[in-house]
């Protein structure tokens, strides 16, 4: 035998040094007061007004870009699956290329072309029409997790319809499904893997960010990411961050048991 | 009229993928600061994006900490799937659940769990901790780009090559190694990009005094945008198409090779 248990040894202490106490760390601190002693403050504190708001469009707004993104990579993935190998290649290709650039830059670019003085807007001006107020809004930030997130969506979504027979869909059509039935029948049922990996790998990482409501949402709309952020690195109250990040990890964990029911590769959609 | 309709389909998304970033790469070579106004072609923005003594040593801490997590999650990742084989399947499922969680996980959660660990021990922050904590989430993709690579037939070669004489470390070398080769290669690759690309964890585990490329965009971005960043964005994105199509091309030729 190849394997021994002993390899496993330092990945084992990594996962208790950099996964199992980090994370009980924070239940650790969402379950203490400042001063102490055991307290459900800090979860309930997921209850006052300003926190349940930004809850409430954090899921608002990540489910608006989840549907987004769903709706535009279908098709994607469809074209994609119909095209000839060589072709085939240099979409997908394309598709993955702006994921190497880094986030940042990209929701950046957003920035340039919305601002007042941005690019979007100086050519409204140059053909005669008024300036428009795109950034900061709701409708910005939205923008920005489509753009960020697609290529998450495109990528698992082509991975299964890619492997769905060729033969199934003809055999549809020889039993004389139309094409809209043979789509609701055959397509889609075959593709709610990776709909489902897609999905989780859109709502995530929408749903906690931070950082596209701070750039797209100049500081003025809140997400629960950014209320968390806050109580971290401004206010140092590690305490009600710690049990707001509890709450808001019962929606991952929802998701994940969501990936887990539907997907049986073990995660391999998602690299 | 199918093919049309995906003609113009693919053309749109591609406008919507490639628009922003064409915007950064012509404003990136704008005299003017103005994100509105063309005043003429300059290379002042790059010549300012070099002189900044932040940016080269962001740029330095970005790399160096991306090769070495990589190179220690990799060691890590390997000997751990040759660890994980020799396990009862239920310690090795428990084992590759948690080993899915940094994976799977939010990273901003990844990011406090770390960062409140890091005060809890009172390890200051600094880039040790950045390197640990990137060591954190790559091991994962490690482990599932080699894993399966192992199967029952290379256990099979080594015992052969054992009982011809072989030591074990040399069966290793000259068995093992070649066969996982191909995920190992992969899972550094993934590695390295995700601690290139990685700002949220970095954000929350970096102490005052150090910045890798993503925090310093933030913290600059936060201030005001400077077209020295459009400078940076082009160079990034000429660089990740480079890489890729290098990566492509030698593909294409390993595709080629095989075919014979």
């Amino acid at each position: 035998m190849i394997a021994k248990k002993r390899f496993a040894v330092p990945f084992i202490i990594w996962i208790i040094a950099g996964t199992v106490i980090p994370l009980a760390s924070i239940a650790y601190y969402g379950f203490t007061s400042r001063s102490g002693g055991f307290t459900f403050a800090n979860i309930t504190a997921m209850f006052q007004h300003d926190h349940m708001q930004a809850l409430g469009l954090s899921l608002l707004l990540a489910l608006i870009s989840t549907v987004i993104c769903l709706v535009l990579a279908f098709p994607m993935a469809m074209v994609l699956r119909g095209s000839k190998y060589g072709k085939q290649g240099f979409l997908i290709f394309v598709i993955i290329l702006p994921m190497w650039m880094n986030f940042l830059l990209r929701t950046m670019a957003w920035q340039v072309l919305l601002e007042r003085q941005g690019v979007i807007n100086s050519i409204l001006v140059a053909m005669g029409l008024p300036r428009q107020e795109m950034m900061n809004t709701p409708g910005a930030i939205v923008l920005g997790m489509v753009y960020d997130f697609l290529p998450f969506m495109i990528l698992p979504i082509y991975n299964t319809v890619s492997k769905i027979d060729n033969h199934l869909i003809e055999a549809s059509y020889d039993l004389g499904a139309s094409r809209v039935k043979t789509f609701t029948s055959v397509v889609l049922p075959l593709s709610v893997p990776g709909i489902v990996s897609g999905v989780t790998m859109v709502f995530i990482p929408a749903l906690t960010t931070f950082v596209i409501s701070n750039m797209l949402g100049g500081g003025k709309i809140n997400l629960i990411g950014n209320i968390i952020e806050q109580e971290f690195t401004v206010n140092s109250n590690w305490y009600l961050g710690s049990g707001l990040s509890l709450v808001m990890m019962v929606f991952i964990i929802a998701s994940m048991l969501l990936l887990q029911k539907f997907d049986k590769t073990g995660g391999e959609n998602l690299i | 009229m199918r093919k049309i309709f995906g003609r113009v389909y693919v053309v749109i998304i591609m406008l919507f993928l490639y628009l922003p970033i064409l915007a950064l790469i012509v404003l990136s070579f704008n005299e003017a600061k103005s994100m509105s106004v063309w005043k003429g072609f300059s290379l002042r923005w790059y010549e300012e994006l070099f002189h900044s003594k932040l940016m080269v040593q962001a740029i330095a801490n970005t790399f160096s900490i991306a090769i070495l997590a990589a190179l220690i999650a990799t060691i890590i990742g390997t000997l751990a799937v040759l660890g994980l084989a020799a396990m009862k399947p239920r310690t090795e499922t428990v084992l590759m659940g948690f080993n899915n969680i940094p994976m799977l996980n939010a990273d901003i959660v990844t990011g406090i769990a770390l960062m409140l660990f890091f005060l809890m021990f009172h390890w200051p922050r600094g880039y040790l901790t950045v390197l640990f904590s990137h060591t954190v989430f790559c091991i994962p993709y490690v482990i599932l780009s080699v894993k399966p690579r192992l199967n029952k037939n290379t256990d099979k070669l080594f015992e052969a090559a054992l009982d011809l004489g072989a030591s074990e470390r040399y069966a290793f070398r000259k068995i093992v190694l070649p066969e996982l080769r191909p995920g190992i290669m992969s899972g550094f690759l993934l590695s390295f990009t995700m601690s290139v690309d990685d700002f949220i964890i970095t954000y929350f585990t970096r102490g005052a005094g150090i910045n890798t490329i993503s925090t310093l965009i933030y913290s600059q971005v936060k201030v005001g945008i400077r077209p020295s960043l459009f400078a940076l964005s082009t160079i990034v994105f000429v660089t990740a198409l480079v890489v890729l199509v290098a990566v492509n091309l030698r593909q294409k030729r390993i595709d080629a090779k095989q075919a014979y």
